[in-house]
Protein backbone atom coordinates (compact mmCIF):
# COMPACT_ATOMS: atom_id res chain seq x y z
CA UNK A 1 0.00 0.00 0.00
CA UNK A 2 0.43 3.66 -1.12
CA UNK A 3 2.01 5.80 2.19
CA UNK A 4 1.65 9.25 1.87
CA UNK A 5 2.87 12.17 4.16
CA UNK A 6 0.73 14.69 5.93
CA UNK A 7 2.94 17.37 4.47
CA UNK A 8 2.66 16.24 1.50
CA UNK A 9 -0.98 16.22 1.39
CA UNK A 10 -0.40 19.62 2.51
CA UNK A 11 2.20 20.39 -0.75
CA UNK A 12 -0.95 18.70 -2.89
CA UNK A 13 -3.83 21.18 -1.79
CA UNK A 14 -0.90 23.71 -2.71
CA UNK A 15 -2.15 23.17 -6.01
CA UNK A 16 -5.83 23.35 -5.42
CA UNK A 17 -6.41 27.20 -6.56
CA UNK A 18 -9.57 29.46 -5.42
CA UNK A 19 -11.42 29.57 -8.94
CA UNK A 20 -12.23 33.28 -8.19
CA UNK A 21 -8.72 34.51 -7.33
CA UNK A 22 -6.73 32.21 -9.78
CA UNK A 23 -3.51 33.55 -8.16
CA UNK A 24 -4.02 31.82 -5.03
CA UNK A 25 -4.25 28.57 -3.17
CA UNK A 26 -6.58 27.24 -0.99
CA UNK A 27 -3.09 26.78 1.29
CA UNK A 28 -2.39 30.57 0.86
CA UNK A 29 -5.81 31.69 1.50
CA UNK A 30 -6.10 29.83 4.70
CA UNK A 31 -9.30 28.03 3.71
CA UNK A 32 -7.25 24.54 4.68
CA UNK A 33 -7.64 24.43 8.24
CA UNK A 34 -6.86 20.66 9.30
CA UNK A 35 -5.39 17.68 7.93
CA UNK A 36 -6.29 14.43 9.57
CA UNK A 37 -4.82 11.56 8.08
CA UNK A 38 -5.45 7.59 8.85
CA UNK A 39 -4.00 5.08 7.45
CA UNK A 40 -4.95 5.67 4.14
CA UNK A 41 -7.84 7.77 4.40
CA UNK A 42 -7.50 11.53 4.77
CA UNK A 43 -10.00 14.22 6.09
CA UNK A 44 -9.61 18.02 5.53
CA UNK A 45 -11.27 20.59 7.24
CA UNK A 46 -12.29 24.03 5.25
CA UNK A 47 -13.15 27.09 6.26
CA UNK A 48 -15.31 29.48 4.14
CA UNK A 49 -14.27 32.90 3.26
CA UNK A 50 -17.82 34.18 2.68
CA UNK A 51 -20.68 32.63 3.50
CA UNK A 52 -22.21 32.45 0.17
CA UNK A 53 -18.79 32.17 -1.46
CA UNK A 54 -20.21 30.37 -4.27
CA UNK A 55 -16.45 28.43 -5.28
CA UNK A 56 -16.88 26.09 -2.13
CA UNK A 57 -18.14 23.09 -3.61
CA UNK A 58 -16.03 23.86 -7.11
CA UNK A 59 -12.90 23.74 -4.15
CA UNK A 60 -14.41 20.54 -2.39
CA UNK A 61 -14.27 18.84 -5.47
CA UNK A 62 -10.99 19.39 -6.48
CA UNK A 63 -9.74 18.40 -3.44
CA UNK A 64 -11.16 15.22 -3.64
CA UNK A 65 -9.80 14.88 -7.02
CA UNK A 66 -6.07 16.04 -6.59
CA UNK A 67 -6.64 13.47 -3.37
CA UNK A 68 -7.75 10.60 -5.20
CA UNK A 69 -5.31 11.19 -8.28
CA UNK A 70 -2.54 10.74 -5.61
CA UNK A 71 -3.85 7.68 -4.34
CA UNK A 72 -5.57 8.12 -1.44
CA UNK A 73 -8.88 6.12 -1.09
CA UNK A 74 -10.74 7.53 1.05
CA UNK A 75 -11.59 11.56 1.17
CA UNK A 76 -13.33 13.46 3.02
CA UNK A 77 -13.87 17.19 3.01
CA UNK A 78 -15.50 18.97 5.74
CA UNK A 79 -16.62 22.63 6.38
CA UNK A 80 -16.19 23.86 9.57
CA UNK A 81 -17.33 27.09 10.99
CA UNK A 82 -16.10 27.02 14.85
CA UNK A 83 -13.19 28.99 13.25
CA UNK A 84 -14.00 32.31 11.71
CA UNK A 85 -11.85 32.98 8.43
CA UNK A 86 -10.12 36.21 8.15
CA UNK A 87 -7.60 37.75 5.51
CA UNK A 88 -5.07 38.66 8.53
CA UNK A 89 -4.34 34.37 7.42
CA UNK A 90 -3.23 35.68 4.13
CA UNK A 91 0.84 36.03 4.48
CA UNK A 92 3.41 38.74 2.84
CA UNK A 93 4.16 36.08 -0.21
CA UNK A 94 0.36 35.70 -0.66
CA UNK A 95 -0.14 39.26 -0.70
CA UNK A 96 2.28 40.10 -2.94
CA UNK A 97 1.49 37.89 -5.68
CA UNK A 98 -2.36 39.74 -5.55
CA UNK A 99 -0.73 42.89 -5.70
CA UNK A 100 1.35 41.38 -9.12
CA UNK A 101 -2.52 40.14 -10.51
CA UNK A 102 -3.66 43.89 -10.06
CA UNK A 103 -5.56 43.38 -6.85
CA UNK A 104 -4.74 45.61 -4.09
CA UNK A 105 -4.03 43.06 -0.89
CA UNK A 106 -5.78 43.41 2.07
CA UNK A 107 -4.83 46.60 4.24
CA UNK A 108 -5.01 46.65 7.67
CA UNK A 109 -5.91 44.11 10.49
CA UNK A 110 -9.58 42.34 11.01
CA UNK A 111 -9.57 43.30 14.44
CA UNK A 112 -8.66 47.05 13.96
CA UNK A 113 -11.34 49.29 13.22
CA UNK A 114 -9.81 49.64 9.73
CA UNK A 115 -12.30 47.98 7.88
CA UNK A 116 -15.21 49.93 10.08
CA UNK A 117 -14.06 52.87 8.36
CA UNK A 118 -13.43 51.90 4.97
CA UNK A 119 -15.53 54.74 3.45
CA UNK A 120 -13.21 57.17 4.69
CA UNK A 121 -9.75 55.09 3.72
CA UNK A 122 -7.17 55.64 0.75
CA UNK A 123 -6.59 51.92 -0.69
CA UNK A 124 -2.86 51.94 -2.09
CA UNK A 125 -3.10 51.55 -5.81
CA UNK A 126 -1.63 48.08 -7.07
CA UNK A 127 -0.21 49.53 -10.28
CA UNK A 128 1.60 53.24 -9.22
CA UNK A 129 0.85 52.97 -5.37
CA UNK A 130 -0.04 55.97 -5.40
CA UNK A 131 -2.77 56.52 -2.37
CA UNK A 132 -4.49 59.07 -4.41
CA UNK A 133 -7.52 56.86 -4.25
CA UNK A 134 -11.20 56.82 -4.09
CA UNK A 135 -14.11 54.43 -3.37
CA UNK A 136 -16.36 53.53 -6.26
CA UNK A 137 -18.50 50.64 -4.37
CA UNK A 138 -18.14 48.35 -1.01
CA UNK A 139 -19.46 45.38 -3.55
CA UNK A 140 -17.34 44.00 -6.28
CA UNK A 141 -17.00 41.57 -8.94
CA UNK A 142 -16.88 39.05 -6.28
CA UNK A 143 -18.04 39.04 -2.23
CA UNK A 144 -14.30 39.46 -1.04
CA UNK A 145 -13.59 42.33 -2.85
CA UNK A 146 -14.25 45.82 -3.24
CA UNK A 147 -14.26 48.70 -6.34
CA UNK A 148 -12.06 51.67 -6.23
CA UNK A 149 -10.46 53.89 -8.52
CA UNK A 150 -6.83 55.82 -8.98
CA UNK A 151 -7.06 59.17 -9.35
CA UNK A 152 -3.01 59.73 -10.63
CA UNK A 153 -3.12 56.84 -13.01
CA UNK A 154 -6.68 56.75 -13.34
CA UNK A 155 -7.24 53.00 -13.86
CA UNK A 156 -10.31 51.19 -11.42
CA UNK A 157 -8.85 48.58 -9.52
CA UNK A 158 -10.03 45.60 -6.99
CA UNK A 159 -8.78 45.49 -3.10
CA UNK A 160 -9.24 42.36 -1.87
CA UNK A 161 -11.55 43.47 1.55
CA UNK A 162 -9.70 43.36 5.19
CA UNK A 163 -12.16 41.25 7.18
CA UNK B 1 -22.44 19.11 23.90
CA UNK B 2 -25.00 16.92 25.12
CA UNK B 3 -28.61 18.23 25.37
CA UNK B 4 -31.89 17.54 26.38
CA UNK B 5 -35.10 16.91 24.14
CA UNK B 6 -36.83 20.06 24.99
CA UNK B 7 -33.95 21.80 24.63
CA UNK B 8 -32.54 20.31 21.41
CA UNK B 9 -35.72 21.03 20.28
CA UNK B 10 -35.64 25.00 21.22
CA UNK B 11 -32.56 24.96 19.50
CA UNK B 12 -33.70 23.41 16.24
CA UNK B 13 -36.61 26.27 16.05
CA UNK B 14 -33.88 28.72 17.06
CA UNK B 15 -31.71 27.77 14.54
CA UNK B 16 -34.82 27.90 11.78
CA UNK B 17 -35.87 31.45 12.64
CA UNK B 18 -32.07 32.22 12.47
CA UNK B 19 -32.51 30.28 8.79
CA UNK B 20 -35.73 31.53 7.79
CA UNK B 21 -34.98 34.96 8.00
CA UNK B 22 -31.97 35.16 6.18
CA UNK B 23 -33.24 33.04 3.02
CA UNK B 24 -36.27 34.83 3.34
CA UNK B 25 -34.91 37.91 3.04
CA UNK B 26 -32.31 37.06 0.87
CA UNK B 27 -34.27 35.65 -1.76
CA UNK B 28 -36.46 38.83 -2.05
CA UNK B 29 -33.05 40.64 -2.74
CA UNK B 30 -32.21 38.64 -5.35
CA UNK B 31 -35.55 39.71 -6.96
CA UNK B 32 -33.22 42.28 -7.58
CA UNK B 33 -31.08 41.10 -9.97
CA UNK B 34 -30.84 42.83 -13.29
CA UNK B 35 -33.20 45.48 -11.92
CA UNK B 36 -31.31 47.85 -9.36
CA UNK B 37 -31.00 51.49 -10.46
CA UNK B 38 -27.36 51.49 -10.81
CA UNK B 39 -24.65 48.35 -12.26
CA UNK B 40 -22.94 49.08 -8.88
CA UNK B 41 -25.68 48.45 -6.66
CA UNK B 42 -27.21 45.75 -8.50
CA UNK B 43 -23.48 43.99 -7.50
CA UNK B 44 -24.32 44.98 -4.10
CA UNK B 45 -27.52 43.98 -3.73
CA UNK B 46 -26.56 40.66 -5.15
CA UNK B 47 -24.24 40.23 -3.33
CA UNK B 48 -25.57 40.92 0.25
CA UNK B 49 -28.74 38.18 -1.14
CA UNK B 50 -25.45 35.71 -1.59
CA UNK B 51 -24.19 36.06 1.87
CA UNK B 52 -27.64 36.18 3.38
CA UNK B 53 -28.43 32.37 1.71
CA UNK B 54 -25.22 31.56 2.52
CA UNK B 55 -25.74 31.85 6.44
CA UNK B 56 -29.10 30.57 5.88
CA UNK B 57 -27.54 27.31 4.65
CA UNK B 58 -24.91 26.89 7.65
CA UNK B 59 -27.56 27.80 9.87
CA UNK B 60 -30.33 25.70 8.49
CA UNK B 61 -27.55 22.55 7.95
CA UNK B 62 -26.97 22.82 11.28
CA UNK B 63 -30.75 22.67 12.30
CA UNK B 64 -30.92 19.27 10.15
CA UNK B 65 -28.48 18.11 12.00
CA UNK B 66 -29.55 19.11 15.73
CA UNK B 67 -33.22 17.67 14.53
CA UNK B 68 -31.21 14.22 13.55
CA UNK B 69 -34.04 13.39 11.65
CA UNK B 70 -32.78 13.12 8.49
CA UNK B 71 -33.51 16.14 6.92
CA UNK B 72 -30.96 18.08 5.22
CA UNK B 73 -30.87 22.07 4.71
CA UNK B 74 -32.62 21.55 1.18
CA UNK B 75 -35.71 20.13 2.73
CA UNK B 76 -35.78 22.52 5.34
CA UNK B 77 -35.40 25.67 2.29
CA UNK B 78 -37.42 23.55 -0.57
CA UNK B 79 -39.90 21.12 1.35
CA UNK B 80 -41.52 23.20 4.29
CA UNK B 81 -45.00 24.88 4.04
CA UNK B 82 -45.24 28.31 4.55
CA UNK B 83 -46.96 27.62 8.10
CA UNK B 84 -43.91 26.10 8.72
CA UNK B 85 -41.61 28.74 8.14
CA UNK B 86 -40.10 30.90 11.18
CA UNK B 87 -38.69 33.86 9.65
CA UNK B 88 -39.95 37.56 10.44
CA UNK B 89 -43.03 39.36 8.59
CA UNK B 90 -40.80 41.77 8.10
CA UNK B 91 -38.80 40.15 5.62
CA UNK B 92 -40.95 38.37 3.36
CA UNK B 93 -42.69 41.91 2.77
CA UNK B 94 -42.03 42.64 -1.29
CA UNK B 95 -39.75 44.69 -2.33
CA UNK B 96 -41.80 47.50 -3.57
CA UNK B 97 -39.14 50.62 -4.38
CA UNK B 98 -35.98 50.87 -3.81
CA UNK B 99 -36.95 53.31 -0.58
CA UNK B 100 -39.16 49.89 0.87
CA UNK B 101 -36.02 47.46 -0.17
CA UNK B 102 -33.66 49.70 1.91
CA UNK B 103 -35.44 50.41 4.70
CA UNK B 104 -36.38 46.88 5.26
CA UNK B 105 -33.05 46.22 4.82
CA UNK B 106 -31.75 48.59 7.73
CA UNK B 107 -34.57 47.59 10.20
CA UNK B 108 -33.23 43.43 9.72
CA UNK B 109 -29.39 44.95 9.42
CA UNK B 110 -29.63 46.58 13.01
CA UNK B 111 -31.19 43.56 14.58
CA UNK B 112 -28.80 41.50 12.83
CA UNK B 113 -26.03 43.09 14.16
CA UNK B 114 -27.39 43.11 17.76
CA UNK B 115 -28.37 39.09 17.61
CA UNK B 116 -25.55 37.93 16.24
CA UNK B 117 -22.98 39.76 18.61
CA UNK B 118 -24.75 38.69 21.28
CA UNK B 119 -24.09 35.21 19.95
CA UNK B 120 -20.90 35.17 19.64
CA UNK B 121 -20.91 34.12 23.19
CA UNK B 122 -22.83 30.65 22.67
CA UNK B 123 -21.34 27.83 24.28
CA UNK B 124 -22.47 25.85 21.33
CA UNK B 125 -19.28 26.41 19.70
CA UNK B 126 -20.97 25.62 16.17
CA UNK B 127 -23.74 28.43 16.55
CA UNK B 128 -21.27 31.02 17.96
CA UNK B 129 -18.55 30.59 14.75
CA UNK B 130 -21.42 31.23 12.38
CA UNK B 131 -22.48 33.96 14.43
CA UNK B 132 -18.81 35.65 14.56
CA UNK B 133 -18.50 34.99 10.70
CA UNK B 134 -22.54 36.59 9.98
CA UNK B 135 -21.39 39.25 11.87
CA UNK B 136 -18.57 40.61 9.51
CA UNK B 137 -21.06 40.50 6.61
CA UNK B 138 -23.91 41.82 8.71
CA UNK B 139 -21.51 45.23 9.68
CA UNK B 140 -21.25 46.06 6.06
CA UNK B 141 -25.04 45.37 5.06
CA UNK B 142 -25.47 47.38 8.06
CA UNK B 143 -22.88 49.84 6.35
CA UNK B 144 -24.47 49.80 3.08
CA UNK B 145 -28.28 50.04 4.14
CA UNK B 146 -27.35 53.38 6.23
CA UNK B 147 -25.33 55.08 4.08
CA UNK B 148 -28.61 54.63 1.51
CA UNK B 149 -30.66 55.64 4.05
CA UNK B 150 -29.39 58.68 4.90
CA UNK B 151 -28.75 59.54 0.89
CA UNK B 152 -32.46 58.76 0.55
CA UNK B 153 -33.46 60.46 3.68
CA UNK B 154 -31.86 63.53 3.35
CA UNK B 155 -31.82 63.51 -0.52
CA UNK B 156 -34.68 65.11 -2.43
CA UNK B 157 -38.24 65.65 -1.73
CA UNK B 158 -39.53 63.22 -3.62
CA UNK B 159 -37.07 60.14 -1.96
CA UNK B 160 -37.90 61.72 1.34
CA UNK B 161 -41.45 61.10 0.72
CA UNK B 162 -40.63 58.03 -0.35
CA UNK B 163 -38.22 56.91 1.69
CA UNK B 164 -40.81 58.28 4.57
CA UNK B 165 -43.55 55.82 3.44
CA UNK B 166 -41.67 53.07 3.33
CA UNK B 167 -41.01 53.58 7.40
CA UNK B 168 -44.16 54.22 7.64
CA UNK B 169 -45.76 51.31 5.77
CA UNK B 170 -43.33 48.90 7.31
CA UNK B 171 -43.16 49.99 10.96
CA UNK B 172 -45.34 47.75 11.95
CA UNK B 173 -43.63 44.38 11.26
CA UNK B 174 -40.79 45.46 13.46
CA UNK B 175 -42.34 45.21 16.48
CA UNK B 176 -42.51 41.27 16.67
CA UNK B 177 -38.82 41.72 15.91
CA UNK B 178 -38.12 41.44 19.95
CA UNK B 179 -40.98 39.21 21.42
CA UNK B 180 -39.25 36.62 23.41
CA UNK B 181 -41.43 33.60 23.61
CA UNK B 182 -41.08 30.46 25.21
CA UNK B 183 -38.53 28.91 22.80
CA UNK B 184 -36.25 31.55 23.67
CA UNK B 185 -36.37 32.29 27.26
CA UNK B 186 -35.77 28.13 27.80
CA UNK B 187 -32.74 28.77 25.55
CA UNK B 188 -31.98 31.56 27.38
CA UNK B 189 -32.45 29.86 30.98
CA UNK B 190 -29.69 26.86 29.67
CA UNK B 191 -26.96 29.67 28.67
CA UNK B 192 -27.17 28.59 25.26
CA UNK B 193 -28.51 32.08 24.32
CA UNK B 194 -27.23 34.82 25.77
CA UNK B 195 -29.88 37.34 27.22
CA UNK B 196 -31.47 39.08 24.92
CA UNK B 197 -33.58 41.81 27.48
CA UNK B 198 -32.83 45.77 26.18
CA UNK B 199 -32.50 44.43 22.90
CA UNK B 200 -35.61 46.94 21.42
CA UNK B 201 -33.89 49.85 23.45
CA UNK B 202 -31.21 49.47 21.61
CA UNK B 203 -32.64 48.60 18.29
CA UNK B 204 -34.34 51.54 18.57
CA UNK B 205 -31.69 54.07 19.80
CA UNK B 206 -29.73 53.12 16.71
CA UNK B 207 -32.68 53.78 14.19
CA UNK B 208 -33.33 57.14 16.14
CA UNK B 209 -30.05 58.81 15.62
CA UNK B 210 -29.59 57.60 11.88
CA UNK B 211 -33.59 58.62 11.44
CA UNK B 212 -32.46 62.28 12.90
CA UNK B 213 -29.54 62.76 10.67
CA UNK B 214 -31.44 60.97 7.93
CA UNK B 215 -34.47 64.03 8.21
CA UNK B 216 -36.89 60.93 8.36
CA UNK B 217 -39.63 60.50 11.56
CA UNK B 218 -40.14 57.79 13.72
CA UNK B 219 -43.95 56.62 13.22
CA UNK B 220 -46.02 56.74 16.52
CA UNK B 221 -45.86 53.05 18.23
CA UNK B 222 -49.86 52.45 18.39
CA UNK B 223 -50.19 51.46 15.20
CA UNK B 224 -51.91 47.98 14.52
CA UNK B 225 -49.00 45.35 15.24
CA UNK B 226 -48.66 42.56 13.10
CA UNK B 227 -47.35 39.59 14.47
CA UNK B 228 -47.05 35.41 15.17
CA UNK B 229 -44.33 34.60 12.65
CA UNK B 230 -41.85 33.13 14.91
CA UNK B 231 -45.25 30.47 15.14
CA UNK B 232 -46.11 30.32 11.62
CA UNK B 233 -48.52 33.38 11.40
CA UNK B 234 -47.18 35.11 7.78
CA UNK B 235 -48.89 37.69 5.68
CA UNK B 236 -50.03 37.06 2.13
CA UNK B 237 -46.64 37.47 0.37
CA UNK B 238 -44.59 34.91 1.95
CA UNK B 239 -46.64 32.28 -0.05
CA UNK B 240 -45.72 33.57 -3.29
CA UNK B 241 -42.31 33.92 -2.70
CA UNK B 242 -42.42 30.31 -1.37
CA UNK B 243 -44.26 29.65 -4.28
CA UNK B 244 -41.30 31.12 -7.06
CA UNK B 245 -38.51 29.90 -4.83
CA UNK B 246 -39.58 26.17 -4.49
CA UNK B 247 -41.16 25.55 -7.47
CA UNK B 248 -38.09 23.57 -9.27
CA UNK B 249 -37.27 21.98 -6.13
CA UNK B 250 -40.49 20.38 -5.88
CA UNK B 251 -41.33 20.00 -9.68
CA UNK B 252 -38.21 17.76 -9.80
CA UNK B 253 -37.33 16.28 -6.41
CA UNK B 254 -33.64 15.45 -6.25
CA UNK B 255 -32.85 17.41 -9.40
CA UNK B 256 -28.89 18.70 -9.84
CA UNK B 257 -26.68 20.40 -11.82
ZN1 LIG C 1 -2.68 54.19 -9.72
Amino acid sequence: MMYIAENEIWKLLETVFDPEIPVLNIVEMGIVREVNLNNNACEIKITPTYSGCPAMNTIENEIIKVLSKAGIKSVKVEKIFTETWTTDWIGQDARNKLRKYGIAPPEGESASDFYDNILTKNITCPYCKSTNTELTSEFGSTSCKSLHFCKDCHQPFEHFKCI
Amino acid sequence: MKLDNNVKNALFEFLLRMGDDRLILGHRLSEWCGHAPVIEEDIALGNIALDLIGQASAFLNFAAGVEGKGRTEDDLAYFRNETEFKNLQLVEQPNVDFAHTIVRQYFFDVYSNLVLTNLTSCPVNELAGMASKSLKESKYHLRHSKQWLLRLGDGTDLSNEKTQNAVNNLWRFTKEIFDIDETEKLLIEKGIVPEMSGFREKWLDSINKTFMEAKLKLPEDNLDFSAGSRNGFHTEHLGHLLAEMQILARSYPGAKW
